[in-house]
C-alpha cells in the first residue's frame, strides 16, 4: 500500500490535486475543500443530482491515497447497519463454549462476549477505527433520504469523531477522517448538522468547465461534438424543466452519442437519445420534434459562447 | 477599525477579527442564522487560505457562514458592500431597525445597496390591502402595527374582539390527529414481529444455563408529514386570519409539518410559523407574503409546488391539505394537470373548500371541476366546527389509504 499523501498546503494546491485526478473543480469548491482538509471540519455538499458531489469523495481518496468508506443513506438507517453490530452467532458460541466448559464466572463471560473482537464494524466505525490505521475518507452519501433520527446520531460522530459503544465506551478516532457528506436537497438538514460542517453548494458548471470535463472524461469525442453536446445541455438547463440534466448525464449523453457514431447533432439523433439526458416524461415530452430543430440549429449556428 | 483588503496583512489580527465580528453581526442583522462560534470557525478558515486572494477568502467565509442555499445570494451581496465598506453598510442597518431604534430618531438616507440585500434587512412591505394605498411612507409606518392589529383590519367585522380572541385560544389548541403509520425503524417491544438479537444475548449472559427469554422488537408507528397549501387570494381573505392561527397551531404541534401559501406565488412560510409565539410568527408570515388577498393562479401555483417543492417535501407517505375554494382567475387553465400529479405525488390529498358550508353547493367554476376527481378527501373549512371535524375526517382511513395498507399488509 502507498504512503498516503499529506494534505494540499494551499487553495493552490487543492486545485492541482483535484485536476490531477481528473476532476474539473472551479475555485470556490477547491476552497472548500482544502478548508475542510485543513480545519479536519466535514464537508457538506449540497446540489442538483448529478454534478459531481460523490466524486469530489472519491477524487480526495485516491488523490491522497486513502481508503474510501461509503455510507449509502436510506430511510430507517440504523445504528446496526451503519456504525457497528455484534456478531451474534460467535457470542452465542462462546457461550455455548463456557456453559459446555464451565469454568468461566458469569461476570467474566458478560465482559468476554461484549469484546473488540466480537465487534462487526459498520461503514462509520470504520472510518473511525480503521483496520490499518490510516484515516480514510469516509462519504456519507445521500444524507436526505435518511430520517431525522440518524442525523442525530450523526451529530456525535461529526463533532467529536468518536463513536459510543454503550458495553465498551466511546471509541475516538486517532487521526479524524476526511469527511464528505451529500444531498441531492429532496429535504432540508437539520441546522445541528450543517452547523458542524463547512457548506458548500455545488452548482452546474458554466460551458467552458463542462467542455474541459468532457474533454478529460470522454476523450475519444470529436472536438466538434463535444461542443454541440455542451451547447445543448446548456440550453436545456435553462429551459423550465422538471429535472435539468447534470453533468453525468451530458457525460452519458456523449457516450451514447459516440457509440451511434455521430460527429454532430442532428434533430432526429436528439429525439432518440433523448431518454439519456431527461428522465422525466413530461421534460422528454417538452421537448418536442420543433424545439429539438431550434435548438440544434442555434447550437450549431452560435455554438458555445467563448 | 477599518482595514481595507490590501493593507489587511499589515495590521495585528485584531482588526480583521473585529472585522470578521461586524461581518457576522450585519448577517444575522440581514436574517441569516448565524452563531458566535461561527465568528471562531471564520476566523480560523481565513487564517487557512490567508487574505491574498479575495475569492478565496469569499469562499472561505461563505463554507462557514452560509449553511442554506437560499443564503448564498445574500450573502454575496453583504459580501460585496462590506468588505468594501463596513461602515457603509453598518449604517445601514441602523438605520433599517425600526424597532431597535427609535423611530423618533433622524433617520439617515440609505445609501444605495443591492435590492435583494436592503430587502432583507429592512422588514418587507406589508401586504398591500388596498389597491388605492398609501405611499411608501406610510407604508413603513405599519411596520409598528402589532400582527393582531393588521389582522383585525382584514376582519370583515363579523367577529367582536372578544370572539376573535377566543378563537385564536380555541385554535391554539387544536390537534390534528392524522393515522399514524409504520416505518423501518424499531424499538423494543414485549410483542414485536422481530427478534432483538443484542436485547437476548444481554440476557443470556446473566443467566447462562438458564433458557433464555426471547427479546422482540416492533416497528415504530409515526404520523406522516404533513404538507399545507393554503390558498390567501382576496376570495380566500376572510378566512386567512383564522386559518393562520390554525396553520400556526399545527405546525408546532408536532415534527414534520410544512407550510406554503400561494395566490399568485408560491411562498414556503413553514420557518416563520415555526416561532412559538403566534403573534410574532404571523408577523413574520405578513412580511413575508407578497401576494395577499390578491389574485389567484391555482395551476400556476401549484406547478411550482411540484417542480420546486415536492420532490423535497412529499416523501414518507405526506398528507397534503389543499386549502382552496377553488376560484381561479385562470379558470382552471392547466390546474388538472398539476392537481393531478400533486395527488400521484402523495398518499393523500385532502382539499378543505371554505365554500362547501353553503348547503346548494355545485361544482361549477372550472377550476373546481378540474380538481375534484383527484382529491382523496373534499370537507368544508368555514368555522370552528369544520375545523374540529376535520381531525375526525383525517384520522378515517381514505378507500386509497386503506387500499394501500391493504396492500403492504
Amino acid at each position: 500500500m502507498t504512503a498516503q499523501r499529506t494534505i494540499p498546503a494551499t487553495v493552490d494546491a487543492t486545485l492541482e490535486l483535484l485536476t490531477a485526478q481528473d476532476y474539473v473543480a472551479d475555485r470556490r469548491l477547491a476552497t472548500a475543500v482544502f478548508l475542510a482538509l485543513k480545519l479536519q471540519r466535514p464537508l457538506f455538499l449540497e446540489g442538483e443530482a448529478g454534478v459531481g458531489k460523490t466524486e469530489i469523495a472519491k477524487v480526495l481518496a485516491s488523490g491522497l491515497a486513502r481508503p474510501l468508506v461509503r455510507l449509502q443513506c436510506y430511510e430507517g438507517l440504523d445504528t446496526s447497519s451503519a456504525v457497528y453490530e455484534w456478531n451474534y452467532p460467535r457470542q452465542m458460541i462462546e457461550i455455548r463454549l463456557a456453559e459446555a466448559a464451565g469454568t468461566v464466572a458469569r461476570d467474566d463471560l458478560s465482559r468476554d462476549i461484549f469484546a473488540p473482537r466480537f465487534l462487526l464494524k459498520r461503514p462509520l466505525l470504520q472510518a473511525i477505527d480503521p483496520d490499518d490505521g490510516i484515516a480514510p475518507v469516509l462519504l456519507i452519501d445521500e444524507l436526505d433520504r435518511t430520517d431525522e433520527p440518524f442525523e442525530a446520531y450523526l451529530l456525535e460522530v461529526l463533532s467529536d469523531f468518536q463513536v459510543s459503544i454503550p458495553e465498551l465506551g466511546p471509541i475516538v478516532a486517532t487521526s479524524p477522517p476526511i469527511v464528505v457528506i451529500t444531498s441531492n436537497r429532496t429535504r432540508e438538514i437539520h441546522d445541528a448538522i450543517k452547523r458542524r460542517c463547512l457548506y458548500h453548494w455545488v452548482d452546474y458548471p458554466d460551458a467552458l468547465r463542462e467542455l474541459s470535463i468532457l474533454r478529460r472524461k470522454c476523450p475519444r469525442a470529436p472536438e466538434t461534438l463535444a461542443r454541440e453536446v455542451v451547447a445543448f445541455t446548456q440550453r436545456l438547463r435553462s429551459m423550465d424543466l422538471f429535472k435539468a440534466p447534470g453533468i453525468a448525464e451530458t457525460l452519458d449523453w456523449a457516450e451514447a452519442l459516440l457509440t451511434l457514431d455521430r460527429v454532430a447533432l442532428d434533430p432526429a439523433t436528439v429525439a432518440d437519445t433523448l431518454g439519456v439526458l431527461l428522465k422525466y416524461q413530461d421534460d422528454v415530452g417538452a421537448i418536442t420534434k420543433e424545439v429539438a430543430e431550434r435548438l440544434v440549429a442555434e447550437v450549431q449556428a452560435e455554438g458555445i459562447a467563448l | 477599525m477599518l482595514a481595507t483588503r490590501n493593507s489587511v496583512t499589515m495590521l495585528p489580527r485584531g482588526f480583521l477579527a473585529d472585522n470578521v465580528l461586524h461581518f457576522v453581526r450585519v448577517l444575522r442583522a440581514a436574517g441569516m442564522p448565524v452563531g458566535p462560534a461561527k465568528v471562531i470557525d471564520a476566523i480560523a478558515a481565513i487564517e487557512a487560505v490567508g487574505v491574498m486572494n479575495k475569492t478565496d477568502f469569499r469562499e472561505a467565509l461563505a463554507a462557514v457562514l452560509v449553511s442554506r442555499h437560499d443564503q448564498i445570494a445574500l450573502f454575496e451581496q453583504a459580501f460585496d458592500v462590506f468588505w468594501r465598506n463596513p461602515k457603509l453598510l453598518e449604517k445601514m442597518v441602523s438605520a433599517l431597525l425600526p424597532r431597535v431604534y427609535s423611530r423618533a430618531d433622524n433617520t439617515p438616507e440609505p445609501p444605495e445597496l443591492p435590492s435583494r440585500l436592503a430587502q432583507a434587512m429592512r422588514p418587507p412591505k406589508p401586504p398591500e390591502a388596498r389597491p388605492n394605498d398609501e405611499d411608501e411612507v406610510e407604508l413603513d409606518a405599519a411596520f409598528t402595527f402589532s400582527p393582531r392589529e393588521v389582522l383585525q383590519a382584514k376582519d370583515f367585522a363579523t367577529m367582536t374582539a372578544d370572539e376573535l380572541a377566543q378563537v385564536k385560544t380555541m385554535l391554539a389548541r387544536l390537534k390534528l390527529p392524522l393515522p399514524e403509520l409504520p416505518v423501518r425503524r424499531t424499538r423494543a417491544a414485549v410483542r414485536g414481529h422481530r427478534i432483538d438479537l443484542r436485547a437476548t444475548l444481554r440476557g443470556m449472559t446473566g443467566a447462562a444455563g438458564a433458557v433464555a427469554p426471547l427479546a422482540f422488537r416492533a416497528r415504530v408507528r409515526r404520523t406522516p408529514p404533513l404538507v399545507v397549501l393554503c390558498d390567501i387570494s382576496g376570495s380566500m381573505d376572510r378566512y386567512a386570519r383564522m386559518l393562520l392561527h390554525f396553520l400556526h397551531a399545527i405546525t408546532n404541534d408536532r415534527h414534520r409539518v410544512h407550510t406554503l401559501v400561494f395566490g399568485t406565488r408560491l411562498t414556503n412560510i413553514t420557518r416563520h410559523l415555526k416561532h412559538r409565539d403566534v403573534d410574532i410568527a404571523l408577523e413574520r408570515v405578513t412580511e413575508s407574503v407578497q401576494d395577499w388577498a390578491g389574485g389567484t393562479r391555482i395551476g400556476a401555483s401549484l406547478g411550482e409546488f411540484n417542480r420546486r417543492w415536492s420532490r423535497r417535501l412529499l416523501g414518507q407517505n405526506a398528507v397534503v391539505l389543499l386549502i382552496s375554494d377553488g376560484l381561479d382567475a385562470e379558470s382552471g387553465e392547466g390546474l388538472e394537470f398539476e392537481v393531478e400529479r400533486l395527488a400521484k405525488s402523495c398518499a393523500r390529498l385532502v382539499w378543505l373548500n371554505p365554500l362547501l358550508r353553503y348547503p346548494g353547493f355545485e361544482a361549477r367554476p372550472a377550476g373546481i371541476r378540474a380538481m375534484l376527481p383527484h382529491v382523496d378527501d373534499f370537507l368544508p373549512v368555514h368555522n370552528l366546527a369544520s375545523l374540529t371535524g376535520l381531525a375526525t375526517a383525517l384520522s378515517r382511513p381514505t378507500p386509497r389509504a386503506r387500499a394501500a395498507t391493504g396492500l403492504a399488509a
